[in-house]
């Protein structure tokens, strides 16, 4: 099999940047841990509330240290439940100080969702059985659309809230 | 390789046999299947558009994602299959002949596909399936939806059977000659999609059809998408090797030259295979349950699979700038102007070989590991796919209908038929180019594939959304209006289009061509380092999984509107 | 044999390709900008 001068170049340059991607992408992956996310922490789908952060007192954004913020979310068909506010109506909007580190533990007791802070890298698969979990710091100040982007059913769309962060 | 007569094979001539008149009739049912899906998906396709600009709702109670599950399955898994296997096989009896026997199997294929079509099809229109063509556990649509499905791919296997029957009765008679070059990348690409297949057919057997009919009260949702996704992405690939195939051994011949290289042909389609399969969790990279490090080996095989590409990128600039510089081009470029560009049979596909510069940029992007954190299910990726399959590949395919179907049919594609499907070539590339750009953007800005129009409490990141989903419903306009030329000039060429023989271009190699290698034809080789790499890709993973399972989930058919 | 082989490459003139590597160095050039692009919006989110 007789490959022509240029081709062999061609071939150094483009498998070249390949590897080039992937030292890129291994580097932040192992060194920098950012990985997608994969903590392969088991549920109960039938009993979320069995977890701690998914019982009902413990959703939304709860402070856990100065500048460290907790936000647990139960995602079902058709809505995600941050919890209750003081009088006890449903929450919708959650609020974060910019700049805090922030983990998101979501899980689902039905179907298959998903979970994306519209603009960030906030982008995780959430699914029966497991706690989808992401850190991250917010730093640009705004509101951001949450939206549910795997199918789950006929009210998909309507799966959504916002998250705002403050300066 | 030891095992081999010979250390290379002799030149011999692609495209021996002729097409039998009996078998004429069962690869225009192929395309009959072809084009009237077309027309059906396409509409959905259009009513989605719609929908999603926020101008129009759907009438008589008709849900949105009703016509996306049509819309997926019609044309992403019917139309490209009965295309693939109908064109394939004609590949097949080109170059290596069919007997009476084949022929009535590959009859059968059809039927089966058929029939799985029509089961899966009326399921959905009925509503009684509105799952997408993921299909995605624990939501359940109706039994028959999955084994309308199942049908699909036992009749597509039925084609594989004839197929490599096919070569082995050729290679009996013909011992120690080559594999014909189309022959060979059919069969490659048959291996690929009987393997991949067999995980979404154990998806579908084992756990789907016995969990909706109620033997079985749970599924494991987890490894249900992981034997989907690791047929997904071989499904892509399915699509797009008939794709290479024509750029290989059609477009050489139709610009009046000769296969670049044999042997390199060969050695992309083998790396192909090899690297197709074991890919599948770069669509799973954001889930919960897979472990990081098997996913990043799966990314890192996952650019493998783009050498294959890299390679044949140049082949098809080689091809061009060979036989251009034989018409005497001279200059870095000048061989450009000798491409027969008032040809449709060239130039729907070479457009569509263009939209795979920015399709396979994308292809990388998205498998990046945590760069698909910026994308996944984004209405980027439907940009991403609607480039790559509804635009390089698909374009392709209707360069191929221009001669097959009047070759088939014993017409002549005329001059206005030509004319035409130059129009249609370019309406249809507007159209795909506002749609899948608006989409890739909309959605860098987090605009969420598979949704209905929703204002999402009306924020301002929505309200931006929208507007690009104004500029999709005017893309898929533009397409729809395309499809409706194509639907035109399909019908044309079938049934109306003057009488007359027209060639089925298939290219030869330089008399000079360097031999190929007879190792190409170790197919047990080819098998075994496939088995060998899916088996490393998959198996820890897999065990992992499944020694790592929370409760399965019970189905939920009330999400998707049933009781 | 495989010295004729090589013989025969020797005496054979390789194609004018120049044109060829100027396209496939194009594409390369847009799938590594585009790669850089997306990263960049990676990182900087």
């Amino acid at each position: 099999m007789h490959l022509h001068k240029y081709e062999k170049i061609w071939l150094v340059f483009g498998i070249g940047s390949l590897i080039l991607f992937m030292v890129i992408l291994g580097y932040g992956a192992f060194w920098k841990g950012t990985h997608p996310q994969s903590h392969g922490q088991i549920i109960d789908p039938n009993n979320v509330e069995a977890y701690d952060a998914f019982k009902p007192e413990n959703l939304g954004v709860t402070k856990v240290d100065e500048g460290r913020y907790v936000v647990n979310i139960v995602a079902s068909a058709f809505n995600y439940d941050f919890g209750v506010d003081d009088e006890g109506n449903a929450l919708k909007h959650l609020r974060i100080p910019k700049g805090s580190n922030v983990l998101f533990q979501i899980t689902s007791p039905d179907v298959v969702h998903g979970f994306n802070v519209a603009g960030t890298n906030v982008n995780m698969m959430v699914e029966p059985g497991y706690v989808s979990k992401m850190e991250t710091v917010l730093d640009t100040p705004g509101e951001y659309t949450i939206v549910c982007n795997e199918y789950c059913g006929v009210g998909h769309h309507l799966m959504f809230g916002t998250l705002e962060v403050y300066e | 390789m030891g095992l081999a007569k010979a250390e290379t094979t002799e030149k011999q001539e692609i495209g021996a046999y002729p097409i039998a008149d009996k078998s004429k009739k069962l690869y225009m049912s192929f395309m009959y299947v072809t084009f009237g899906s077309l027309l059906i998906g396409g509409l959905m396709g259009l009513l989605q558009t719609l929908v999603r600009s926020g101008k129009i709702t759907l009438p008589w109670g008709i849900g949105y994602y009703q016509i996306l599950t049509v819309h997926g399955v019609i044309l992403a898994l019917v139309m490209t299959t009965f295309f693939i296997i109908g064109f394939q096989f004609t590949l097949m009896e080109k170059s290596v002949g069919m007997s009476d026997k084949q022929r009535k199997l590959g009859w059968l294929s059809f039927w089966v596909m058929l029939i799985g079509t029509i089961i899966a099809a009326t399921i959905v229109l009925l509503g009684k399936a509105s799952v997408l063509y993921t299909f995605y556990a624990p939501l359940k649509g109706h039994p028959l939806f999955y084994i309308g499905l199942a049908l699909v791919i036992i009749g597509s296997w039925i084609a594989a059977f004839v197929n490599w029957h096919q070569v082995a009765v050729w290679k009996k008679k013909h011992p120690g000659e080559k594999t014909p070059l189309p022959a060979f990348m059919v069969t490659i690409n048959m291996i690929m999609w009987f393997i991949a297949s067999l995980g979404v057919a154990v998806a579908v057997l084992v756990q789907f059809i016995p969990w909706s009919l109620g033997y079985a009260s749970t599924i494991n949702v987890l490894l249900s998408r992981t034997l989907f996704w690791y047929f997904g992405h071989p499904l892509v690939y399915f699509w797009l090797l008939p794709a290479y195939m024509t750029w290989y051994v059609i477009i050489p011949k139709i610009i009046g030259g000769k296969i670049f290289s044999d042997a390199l042909a060969r050695m992309s389609f083998v790396l192909l295979l090899f690297f197709s399969i074991p890919v599948g969790f770069h669509h799973q990279l954001t889930e919960p349950g897979i472990h990081p490090t098997w996913k990043f080996i799966q990314v890192a095989l996952t650019m493998m699979v783009v050498i294959p590409t890299l390679m044949t990128a140049f082949s098809m600039f080689a091809t061009f700038e060979i036989t251009g510089r034989k018409k005497g081009a001279t200059g870095m470029f000048g061989w450009l102007k000798k491409l027969p560009w008032k040809d449709v049979r060239f130039l729907a596909p070479f457009i569509g070989m263009v939209g795979f510069i920015p399709g396979g940029a994308g292809g990388i992007i998205n498998a990046s590991h945590q760069l698909n954190t910026v994308v996944h299910n984004t209405i980027w990726v439907t940009g991403h796919f609607h480039l790559t399959v509804a635009f390089v590949v698909i374009l392709t395919f209707f360069g191929v209908t221009y001669w097959l179907v009047p070759h088939l049919t014993g017409r002549k594609l005329t001059p206005q038929l030509n004319k035409l499907g130059i129009i249609q070539s370019i309406v249809w590339s507007t159209g795909m180019l506002i749609m899948s750009t608006s989409m890739h953007i909309q959605g860098l800005k987090g605009g969420p594939r598979r949704s209905e129009f929703s204002e999402y409490g009306g924020t301002a990141q929505a309200q931006e959304w929208i507007g690009y989903q104004l500029a999709q419903a005017v893309g898929g306009t533009i397409l729809f209006i395309a499809i409706l030329l194509m639907i035109y000039i399909f019908v044309k060429m079938a049934f109306f289009a003057p009488k007359g023989e027209t060639a089925y271009p298939l290219a030869q190699e330089e008399p000079d061509a360097d031999p190929t290698p007879a190792w190409f034809d170790n197919w047990k080789m080819w098998v075994g380092i496939t088995v060998a790499l899916i088996l490393f890709a998959y198996s820890i993973p897999v065990f992992d999984l499944l020694q790592n399972s929370p409760p399965g989930s019970p189905p939920f058919a009330w999400p998707i509107g049933n009781q | 044999m495989a010295s004729e082989t090589k013989k025969k490459h020797d005496n054979k003139k390789e194609p004018n390709l120049k044109g060829t590597l100027a396209s496939v160095m194009f594409v390369l050039a847009f799938i590594v900008v585009s790669w850089f692009w997306v990263f960049g919006i990676f990182v900087t989110r």
